[in-house]
């Protein structure tokens, strides 16, 4: 089988579902609200794009829903006291790289388990934000919305710069000597070690990473509507960890491609749409997600062990 | 009277490598026999025999007089034998009583635990040994030796008639030696017998009754230790001709390119390390396992930086603070897990060898695609890699390939010190014998050669000169040609050359 198989394999099932819409419900292509549930997942993409990454290298963030919602609710609260935009996005980015910076501090300077630590950063950003907030929205100036453009404008602005972050993030992993490091990292941080790689640093770098996506896309968030919802990340890091995994990441690190996960993020995104228009009970779309992503870790637990027979 | 254990011509294969070409053994009620070889002789598959984790292809084997065909370790384990490891397998987090209830009592997960039986039992046990263990106390906070008096209050417990020991004193004290002497003579006392294995003459003639000698995968022969001595143990232990199979030296060596002056570092036991590698010299570094011999190489590359003495570089003190510096420096490391460390299997080969040399091949950390095939394809061509191209992945290729691939990574960095930890550990003959015409032809190019094998026909042809290492500290150095003999003196011990630490 190639290489890309496995990308390959989820691209074809997307392609399959959409086919079935197109003959089923033809009213699913309708441009408008297809824009807009595409335009709602840019932020998924960004983030997905960074769970990889952390995945690739044999690590795992949970925290990130609740960074999103820190760096969206401070973007919010400085857009309100009359910040310009184009303030905001490098300081979301920092503060989410900062945030992230600290997981990965703990990760890899006392070399703590990622679930652990991350786990803790998400309770402790999700409460010290609900103790902030008390739960209210922040209600965002005039002109932010559409970063001021029409909505049409604006969609197609948020899903442009999404899909560029994608192509420029899977240009770099092979074309980089960090996609390497962190291919390496993941497969054998031991490995990696005795080549001449920093395992330690490349799994810091790579937190920070995370967290800097995640402000970034608290931002696209953001720029979608007029308020802030405190509780906007909530779920967020399942749907990125559960993008990665169903577009090939391996779980066991060393593996996985950003264009598998683009493709990973879209099916799992078409799903609740598809059974609207399939008239299917929406209840069953978690269960669905669910045997889609049980079925993904399937395939690539058959692969694994044919490849260690 | 029939033997507590009997093997007669008893052999095993893993694929093309015969760990065990025909071994005979008997093992009697009541006696300490001892089991001695170097390094890949076949103890452990042996071992692995009588206690059931491996099937021998070939031979019988007996236990109790009754000839067992299908051993599986729970088998063994009904039948009375035991094996006790160099490192306790215990639980750490559980009391010794129950480690001990473990191994012995068999429930279902229903079963009410009954502490006060489960305490006297092991008080009991461990009482026998004359161990003073608390059977409350947590494993965890117990010492070494008092793991291993555990481990024999288990084997009693079950009682065992077989007890297997590899190398119990490995970690011990003089001591605590001494202590676990006074319970193996106890245990052949009461008519137990023991397989013990150990590296070290004086404790076999000390200790055991019997010795049997393993040498690749036979058995050369038993003797009581009264009617032996240690220089016919360490012939029969060696007693073979190293071939003429590997390629010869040519251009006398140059200038000292690495220098240790006393170098030692204590978190890996090394020390008082002093050896200069010369430019065009491959210097071999022998020793059994446990030597200390990749603690040593790990050192040098700073993988645990050392914390005494010096190293030096063509006559320049330099300080190696980690794996990039050492790089930098011009030292390559090749590990010795090639599987493992040497390579990285899910990625393609082309990636493998560049990996050492991201910043002088790619300098802006951007890759240069062409400029890495090229590269890769030219070590293909130079070390005759058998591959399907250089984006195959490193798991498609054969052990002797996937090491060319590690060796390939090292060169690429262009280094004037080359560390060899087992180059060719697990690799078919054709391809080890490519593997030495490649290092050869390296040190012939001007490049200072260490190379760890625990293959001793390797070290003699190989070795322009024969470093041989044994508790962490270097016993003796060889200079030119030296005999089997004298280097397995040096490794086990017994001074044949001149003595350093």
């Amino acid at each position: 089988m190639g290489r890309y198989f496995r990308e390959l394999s989820v691209a074809g099932a997307l392609a399959v579902l959409l086919l079935v819409l197109a003959v089923m419900a033809p009213a699913f292509f309708e441009p408008q609200p297809l824009l807009s549930r595409l335009t709602r997942e840019a932020p998924t993409l960004i983030v997905a794009c960074g769970m990889a990454l952390v995945i690739i290298s044999r690590q795992i963030d949970i925290s990130v829903g609740s960074l999103y919602g820190v760096c969206g609710v401070c973007a919010g609260l400085l857009a309100a006291a009359g910040w310009p935009l184009w303030a905001l996005v490098p300081l979301s980015i920092s503060l989410g790289g900062l945030l992230g910076a600290v997981n990965g501090a703990l990760v890899a300077g006392l070399r703590l388990p990622s679930i652990v630590v991350t786990l803790a950063t998400m309770v402790i950003a999700r409460e010290g934000l609900r103790w902030q907030r008390q739960g209210a929205f922040v209600n965002l100036p005039d002109g932010l919305q559409w970063f001021g453009l029409s909505q049409r404008a604006g969609q197609f602005t948020l899903i442009g710069l999404a899909l560029a972050i994608l192509a420029a993030l899977a240009w770099a992993m092979k074309n980089l000597s960090a996609g390497r490091f962190i291919h390496a990292t993941g497969s054998d941080a031991e490995a990696a070690r005795l080549a001449g790689i920093r395992p330690q640093f490349t799994t810091f770098a790579v937190f920070v990473f995370m967290g800097a996506l995640t402000g970034l896309a608290a931002l696209l968030n953001l720029v979608q509507s007029p308020q802030v919802d405190p509780k906007s990340g909530a779920g967020l890091e399942l749907k990125a960890i559960a993008a990665a995994v169903v577009g090939g990441v391996a779980v066991s690190g060393g593996r996985g491609n950003l264009w598998g996960v683009f493709a990973g993020v879209l099916l799992l995104s078409c799903i609740n749409p598809a059974l609207t228009y399939l008239h299917v009970e929406a209840y069953w779309e978690k269960a669905i997600q669910g045997a889609i992503i049980l079925l993904a870790v399937i395939a690539d637990g058959i692969r694994t062990r044919r490849q260690t027979r | 009277m029939a033997a507590l254990l009997q093997l007669t011509r008893v052999t095993k294969s893993f694929g093309a490598v015969r760990a065990l070409k025909g071994v005979s053994f008997a093992l009697e009620a009541g006696e300490v026999h001892a089991l001695l070889g170097e390094n890949g002789a076949g103890k452990s598959t042996l071992i692995k025999v009588i206690t059931g984790a491996h099937q021998p292809d070939g031979g019988q084997l007996e236990i109790g007089g009754k000839s067992v065909a299908h051993l599986t370790p729970a088998k063994a384990r009904a039948l009375g034998i035991a094996c006790i490891y160099q490192q306790p397998a215990l639980f750490p987090d559980l009391s010794v009583a129950e480690n001990i209830a473990l191994r012995l009592e068999k429930t279902s997960p229903a079963h009410r635990v009954r502490w006060a039986p489960r305490h006297a039992r092991a008080r009991e046990l461990l009482h026998r040994i004359g161990a003073e263990i608390d059977p409350a106390a947590e494993v965890r906070a117990l010492s070494m030796p008092e793991q291993q008096l555990v481990e024999i209050a288990c084997a009693l417990g079950a009682g065992a008639r077989i007890v297997i020991m590899d190398e119990p004193t490995a970690s011990l004290t003089q001591k605590e030696q001494h202590l676990l002497f006074a319970v193996v003579r106890e245990l052949r006392a009461s008519g137990t017998g023991v397989i013990y294995i150990s590296h070290r003459l004086e404790e076999i003639f000390a200790l055991a009754d019997r010795v049997t000698v393993l040498r690749d995968g036979e058995s050369v022969g038993t003797n009581r230790v009264d009617e032996i001595n240690e220089a016919s143990l360490i012939k029969m232990m060696v007693g073979r001709e190293v071939s003429s199979i590997y390629p010869p030296a040519q251009s006398a060596p140059g200038e000292i390119v690495l220098s240790l002056k006393n170098l030692g570092c204590h978190a890996s036991g090394v020390h008082g390390i002093t050896l200069d590698v010369r430019a065009g010299e491959i210097v071999g570094l022998a020793g059994l396992v446990g030597a200390g011999r990749t603690e040593l190489a790990r050192v040098l590359f700073a993988l645990t930086p050392p914390d005494a003495g010096t190293i030096s570089l063509r006559g320049q003190r330099v300080r190696i603070s980690s794996p990039q510096s050492a790089v930098a420096h011009g030292l390559a490391y090749v590990p010795e897990d090639r599987r493992r460390h040497g390579v990285i299997l899910e990625m393609p080969i082309a990636a493998n060898m560049t990996m050492a040399i991201h910043d002088a091949l790619f300098p802006g950390a951007w890759l240069r695609l062409g400029a890495e095939r090229s590269l890769s394809l030219d070590f293909i061509r130079d070390l005759a890699i058998k591959t399907a191209g250089p984006y195959a992945p490193g798991s498609s290729l054969s052990g002797g390939n996937q090491q060319k691939v590690a060796l390939a990574r090292w060169l690429a960095t262009k280094p004037r010190v080359l560390i060899l930890d087992e180059p060719t550990q697990g690799v078919d003959v054709g391809a080890k014998a490519e593997i030495h015409k490649i290092i050869r032809a390296l040190a012939r190019d001007g490049l200072a050669v260490l190379m760890i094998s625990s293959d001793l026909p390797e070290i003699l042809g190989m070795s322009d000169r024969i470093a041989v290492m044994r508790g962490g500290a270097i016993a003796s150095v060889f200079e030119g040609k030296a005999d089997a003999h004298e280097v397995m003196a040096a490794a086990l011990g017994q001074s044949a050359g001149k003595e350093a630490a």
